[in-house]
């Protein structure tokens, strides 16, 4: 994950030819005459003012990133926000009402009906809330079933299925019916499915929100393990900010449909885009999220902290606590080509975990 | 009945919506207040001024023109293309298919090809295969019943003709359905049209299809078709369009077409509502038995129409019983064989409560488990694996075989036996059955008539009488704009314009009057329901022991023909609006009540259980949580409520209820007033279609 | 009804088939041969559809003759049930060969006998059709008078009802008749309001109810009817018929006509050769035949075929005259 993660904030918005997903001024308008209010002034109208002036809802607005290939991106968002909506336009299954959608090199939003159902059914494949499975076919047919309607031989889509079944650890469940499954079960049952097809894209729609807490960290631990295994590229929703910045590379904070900030979790955490941010990261064990990075000094002077062992920048504050606190003085923090980018000490690396610690009590 | 779905539109915001429509609802009760004291003065000061009222023999131009349509294609029909070559091919197409059906199954001469007792082997096995033990039994028992009770020839007359009509509805039905639910303009342009087939009287076409049809099982299945494929279609596209949105979803997200959306999400999980859509037009097309009886429809309504003319209330009654069973002997058999064939353990997330309201009323009413009273889902325990079962069929094949076989060369397998001397067993054929029912029916008269009369009195001078001149006698303007205000303040301008739709139509019928009359007799009467509904359905909501007792009676008072209570209500209540009002209460009442019951047993149980902990009353927790939060059923209830009295308006009219129900018994048997009948027919339905719209929309604004 | 209803009308070929597979099962059932007993000679009888309208008296005619037709004639007799209008439609449409109690109706002898000849007249049925304003029995004893429509008034308050409005009831209504109630109440200035019965079965009931609860009740009904066989109502005299005098229906103030009962038969029918064509024009009987087959059928519960066997048992002598 770490190294994921540096390897993709490197890459992060900067060149869209190569991003596994990019988007690009995407908006979505619910309402009659939704096309028409494109490019007039009341776009600029808050979402409470146009609903109230023209009947007209705003889903989306003038959204644009990009995801790189393998990357973990997560949408997060209040309910509401318009992240569900958001996902949906990604592939269509809503449909925008302006903006581009390129989805591995392809433009799923001037394409026709057949060529966005070929995509659907080998590009990109989606993990549901209430995850959306046939009441009426087995587990194993479940799974087969986006095989199935690609028109695959039964005997290749069932060796494919019973593979998946095993992946996701539902072996000996083959022949059962969803709702002989629980919760946590039927949704692995949805993660094999989405699979199945080996898609280049997978979408998650707030898939663990119907589970219990334990179930759910299960699952987020299975998405990382199979995120490990299969390398996946994936774009999650969630409202949950925990499980964002566990699972996330990259977050997506929305608001009222429109974005609020995008960055890697240290820096959603360490620079807020604004006070709505902030409030909501406020209780984060800030800890476990921010590296050295984002409570580094300059060095005051060229040796200081030269004694001790250098840390990496991307180092975890929680994990680089004993380290500097067992040092005598400073430490120095060095970024991925090893050049000394600042110090740390005792004081530094209190001050989060204690503020931290304060900050609950204070609240209450 | 009606509307479009409307796409998913993002909720209002959720804070600012309560306050508002509390504000909304009182407004809307001070403007209904203020249109009613207008009423009343305008009533007072106009009385009896420009009532439109028609005698009973008039007829006006636009009944005249109907006539003579009438004759006109009359005169063609002889030898045009359409009329006898097209309708006179399907005609006697079906009387030829209906015939042989009958030659080999219910007739009982001997020499034909089955006797009673092989078709009974016959139809035990087929059951056995297709549902079960627990069905053939039920299937036998009904089966040895109609042969006890002397009606086999009609009862399995009454079960072919219900079978075809029923094939036929789904041949037609489905793909239609089908349609419906994939094109919202399909749905549009239908929907109407299925509206006016259920709400338009079946005596007001009764002469015109016998007139493209001729008299007989063609004709019968055409009626029965008519008033039967309106359930089929709505619920088929109901079904299939609640099929669990995030579903669909997922189907789509996978890159399926349309076609594999229907054939492999949809259809497969929308089964069961289709299935309960199959139920309710079998019920529907039991119901018509009476009425085919008219025109030479074979079958159990024969026997109720008989017995009508000579007032035999018992002998009506064992062919209404007749009627009941084979009504409860297929829905079980259906549903048991519909969950027979789908896999264990298997259950259908689309198929939501029993009534379904927003946007689309349907009535998803299935007649309870009594009969074959079944524990939940343990039913599916299958004494026989599928191969056992297989190798049990087809040893049985050969007795069955055998005794069909024989059914054809003895008398007594053939023709069923007179058991009217047996002990125990001869008290159950019609004889003696009758008798007793006879009996009862007259002691009970006997004992509470003169309370009955009294209430009657009491019910039309104090409601009936009043509000009756307050409708019909005073200009008709007047009138019209009142429930134009009504349907304005309490549905918007949408049911304002159907209002104003349908009440050109009844005033181009001629009949404003006789309609007022029927709109009048029609609210009384649901009122009476609602009161009877939501004291009953609350019982039965409640309590699990209430609602054994009261459903069978619901069932009963549901299916049974009501020719066969009619002498019985004219004996209580004399021949009388209130007669006509009570007929149409006894056949609504059971929808309303289980509506009512499904909406009070719906309240979650949670709710109960925290109000419970505040040491509330009983009567508080219905009053105050368990009634409001069953608001929706209430609502539903009231709006099917309406549809079924309306539906008895007919009825009514044979019992003293007069106006627009009369007209078209009239016009039915009068060559004459054909057109007048025609007319009230249509009349009915525009009152039908208003008050349906009306009663939607305002349950949409204040229904939630 | 009658075991020989449900086996209507099938097109050959299917009965060919049938007959055929019962030959080929036969053995140890009775076949009751169709042309052994046909008796007069001539013609084969072949197919006879009676229609049955829905009323008792009817029902006892048809099956009286559907009896002799079927034992003296060989003929394969059906009996389908329908109301008036739609009877006189399949005689003209060729579903049905012969109505044989045919009440008045102007208008269809005009339209199908007149204009259209699909139907022809086959003769009287010498029953007596008689209608009128009647009261029950108790009421006749009670107020002897009351039979003169003169005194209607002087009584009117006693018919009140609910659903008279403060005036006298005058309950109408089998829908099958067009009545010149409205027009005689007002040309007579009687203090009476029509109200609507809607059926026989209303007013049979009505007088039921009013005779043992001994409650006025004044109602227009018919005679024959099988229910005079069970109470002998008793009508009211309005002012005498005379022709002509209900020329207007707006003005009329004079009893009904009495009705002469009469038969009708299809053309096609007719032409047909059949002998029972000859049996429908000769049939003729009295209100009293007719009540007493009636009364077996609606009082006994006997069938009507049975009913029907035992009057033509014990009137040979009529019958013969039918098939001379």
């Amino acid at each position: 994950m770490t190294d994921l993660a540096v390897s993709s904030r490197t890459t992060s918005a900067t060149d869209a030819t190569s991003a596994a997903l990019s988007v690009r001024g995407l908006w979505k308008v619910f309402g009659p005459n939704a096309d028409k209010l494109l490019g007039t002034p009341d776009l600029e109208l808050s979402r409470q003012e146009l609903q109230a002036k023209s009947g007209h809802v705003i889903g989306v607005r003038d959204v644009s990133f990009d995801v790189a290939p393998g990357e973990v991106f997560v949408v997060m968002g209040l309910s509401g926000s318009g992240k569900s909506t958001l996902v949906r336009l990604l592939t269509r299954l809503i449909e925008p009402t302006a903006g581009t959608v390129v989805l591995d090199g392809e433009d799923l939003t001037g394409m026709g009906e057949d060529q966005l159902r070929e995509i659907r059914r080998r590009k990109v494949s989606m993990v549901f809330q209430h995850f959306g499975l046939l009441p009426h076919r087995k587990v194993i047919d479940n799974i087969a079933f986006g095989l199935e309607i690609r028109g695959e031989e039964k005997s290749g889509r069932r060796s494919r299925a019973q593979e998946m079944v095993d992946l996701v650890g539902l072996t000996g469940y083959e022949l059962n019916y969803p709702d002989q499954l629980s919760g946590g079960m039927q949704q692995r049952v949805g993660l094999a499915r989405a699979l199945a097809g080996d898609p280049a894209v997978l979408m998650f729609d707030e898939p663990f929100s119907a589970l219990d807490p334990l179930i759910r960290r299960d699952m987020q631990k299975e998405v990382i393990r199979l995120h490990h295994e299969v390398g996946k590229t994936m774009v999650f929703i969630t409202h949950d900010l925990d499980e964002a910045l566990k699972l996330g590379d990259r977050i997506l904070i929305m608001r009222d449909g429109e974005i609020v900030q995008v960055g890697a979790p240290d820096e959603i955490i360490g620079a807020p885009a604004d006070d709505y941010v902030r409030d909501f990261t406020a209780e984060v064990p800030k800890s476990h999220v921010l590296t050295l990075r984002w409570v580094m000094r300059p060095p005051g002077s060229a040796d200081e902290g030269a004694g001790a062992p250098a840390l990496p920048d991307t180092t975890v504050v929680r994990e680089a606590a004993r380290a500097v606190l067992a040092a005598d003085g400073p430490v120095r923090v060095v970024d991925a080509s090893g050049a000394v980018v600042g110090v740390v000490d005792d004081e530094d690396i209190l001050r989060v975990v204690v503020v931290e610690q304060r900050a609950p009590a204070g609240a209450r | 009945m009606t509307t479009t779905l409307e796409p998913a539109r993002p909720a209002p915001t959720k804070e600012a919506q309560p306050v508002a429509e509390r504000a909304t609802s009182r407004r809307t009760g001070r403007k209904l207040l203020a249109v009613l004291a207008l009423w009343v003065l305008a009533w007072a000061t106009l009385r009896g001024r420009q009532t439109l009222e028609l005698a009973n023999a008039d007829t006006t131009g636009l009944h005249d023109w109907f006539n003579d349509v009438r004759d006109r294609v009359q005169l063609l029909g002889q030898d045009n293309w359409f009329f006898h070559g097209v309708l006179g091919t399907i005609a006697s197409g079906l009387d030829t298919f209906v015939g042989v059906l009958q030659e080999h199954l219910s007739s009982v001469t001997p020499g034909d090809w089955l006797g009673w007792f092989g078709v009974l082997l016959l139809a035990a096995w087929v059951t056995y295969a297709l549902a079960g033990l627990r069905s053939t039994l039920l299937v036998t028992v009904v089966l040895l019943f109609l042969g006890l009770a002397g009606l086999w020839t009609d009862g399995i007359d009454t079960l072919i003709v219900t079978i075809v009509a029923v094939v036929i509805c789904m041949v037609v039905g489905l793909p239609l359905g089908i349609a419906m639910s994939r094109s919202r303009r399909t749905s549009a342009v239908v929907t109407p049209v299925l509206d006016a087939m259920q709400t338009m009287p079946s005596f007001a076409y009764l002469t015109p299809i016998a007139l493209f049809f001729g008299i007989g099982p063609a004709c019968a299945i055409v009626l029965t078709l008519v008033y039967a494929l309106p359930p089929l279609v709505r619920i088929t596209e109901h079904g299939l369009n609640s099929v669990a949105e995030n579903t669909v979803e997922a189907g789509r997200s996978l890159g399926v077409t349309k076609g594999q959306l229907l054939r492999q999400v949809q259809l497969p999980m929308a089964k069961r509502t289709i299935v309960v859509g199959i139920n309710q037009c079998t019920m529907a097309a039991l119901s018509m038995a009476t009425i085919a009886a008219l025109v030479n429809g074979p079958g159990l309504g024969k026997p109720v129409i008989a017995a009508l003319q000579t007032l035999n209330v018992g002998a009506a009654a064992v062919a209404g019983l007749g009627i009941v069973l084979i009504a409860i002997m297929l829905d079980r058999t259906t549903t048991a064989a519909s969950e027979r064939s789908s896999p264990a353990g298997q259950r259908v997330a689309a198929v939501g409560s029993p009534g379904i309201f927003g946007g689309r009323t349907l009535v998803l009413e299935k007649l309870p488990r009594w009969a074959t009273e079944e524990g939940g889902r343990g039913t599916d325990r299958r004494f026989l694996t599928p191969s056992g079962r297989r190798l049990v069929l087809a040893v049985l094949l050969l007795p069955v075989l055998v005794g069909a076989y024989y059914s054809t060369r003895y008398l007594q397998l053939s023709q069923f036996p007179d058991l009217s001397g047996v002990p125990v067993l001869g008290e159950l054929t019609a004889g003696p059955l009758g008798g007793h029912i006879n009996d009862l029916t007259n002691a009970v008269v006997d004992a509470i008539s003169g309370v009955t009369n009294g209430f009657k009195d009491l019910v039309t001078a104090v409601m009936l009488n009043p509000l009756q001149s307050l409708m019909s006698d005073l200009p008709w303007w007047v009138m019209a704009l009142v429930l134009l205000a009504v349907a304005f303040l309490l549905g918007g301008w949408r049911p304002a314009v159907v209002t104003l739709v349908c009440e050109a139509v009844v005033l181009g019928t001629g009949l404003w009057y006789d309609a007022m009359v029927t709109l009048t007799m029609t609210l009384v009467a649901t009122v009476i329901v609602m009161l009877v509904a939501v004291v009953l359905g609350v019982a039965m909501g409640r309590g699990r022991r209430a609602d054994t007792v009261i459903r069978p009676f619901l069932d009963g008072f549901q299916t049974i023909p009501a020719f066969v209570y009619l002498v019985p209500a004219l004996a209580l209540f004399a021949a009388t609006r209130f007669t006509a009002i009570m007929a149409a209460v006894a056949y609504a009442v059971p929808i309303a009540t289980k509506l009512v019951a499904d909406g009070v047993r719906g309240v979650s149980p949670a709710t109960v259980e925290a109000a419970r902990s505040t040491g509330i009353t009983r009567w508080q927790m219905i009053s105050k949580v368990q009634l409001p939060m069953a608001r929706e059923a209430l609502v539903l209830a009231t709006n099917q409520g309406l549809l079924y009295v309306l539906s008895m308006v007919v009825i009514g009219g044979m019992v003293g209820g007069g106006s627009l129900g009369y007209l078209i018994v009239q016009g039915f048997v009068q060559g004459q007033l054909f057109g007048k009948g025609l007319a009230a027919g249509i009349a009915i339905t525009a009152l039908g279609i208003m008050l349906d719209r009306i009663a939607r929309h305002a349950a949409a604004r204040f229904g939630r | 009804m009658a075991r020989a209803t449900h086996r209507t009308a099938l097109v050959a070929a299917t009965a060919a088939l049938a007959l055929g597979l019962s030959a080929c099962g036969g053995g140890n059932i009775e076949q009751p041969s169709a042309s052994g007993s046909a008796g007069g000679g001539g013609k084969e009888c072949g197919d006879l559809r009676i229609a049955v309208n829905p009323w008792t008296g009817y029902v006892s005619n048809a099956h009286v003759i559907g009896y002799v037709a079927q034992t003296k004639l060989g003929c394969k007799v059906t009996y389908p049930d329908v109301k008036e209008e739609v009877g006189w439609q399949g005689m003209a449409s060729g579903s049905i060969d012969t109505i044989v109690e045919n009440w008045g109706h102007a208008d269809l002898t005009k339209k199908y006998v007149d204009e259209q000849k699909t139907v022809q007249d086959a003769g009287l049925t010498g029953n007596q059709g008689i209608i009128g304003w009647y009261v029950p029995p108790w009421m006749a004893e009670k107020y002897p008078d009351i039979t003169d429509w003169k005194n209607l008034n002087k009584y009117a308050s006693m018919f009140k009802t609910s659903e008279s409005g403060g005036k006298g009831q005058l309950l109408d209504g089998d829908p099958s008749y067009v009545t010149n109630d409205e027009a005689l109440v007002t040309n007579l200035k009687l203090d009476y309001k029509v109200v609507t019965g809607g059926s026989e079965a209303a007013l049979i009931t009505s007088f039921r109810q009013a005779e043992k609860n001994k409650t006025p009740l004044l109602a227009y009904f018919y005679d024959p009817q099988w229910f005079f066989s069970e109470m002998k109502l008793v009508k009211v005299n309005l002012p005498e018929y005379t022709d002509g005098c209900d020329a207007d229906a707006k003005k009329v103030a004079c009893d009904y006509p009495p009705y002469a009962l009469n038969k009708l038969i299809a053309t096609k029918f007719a032409e047909s050769g059949s002998p029972a064509v000859d049996l429908i024009k000769k049939f003729q009987w009295t209100n009293d035949d007719q009540n007493a087959v009636s009364e077996m059928i609606a009082n006994q519960n006997m069938s009507p075929d049975d009913a029907a066997k035992k009057w033509v048992e014990a009137n040979p002598d009529k019958v013969a005259a039918w098939l001379s």
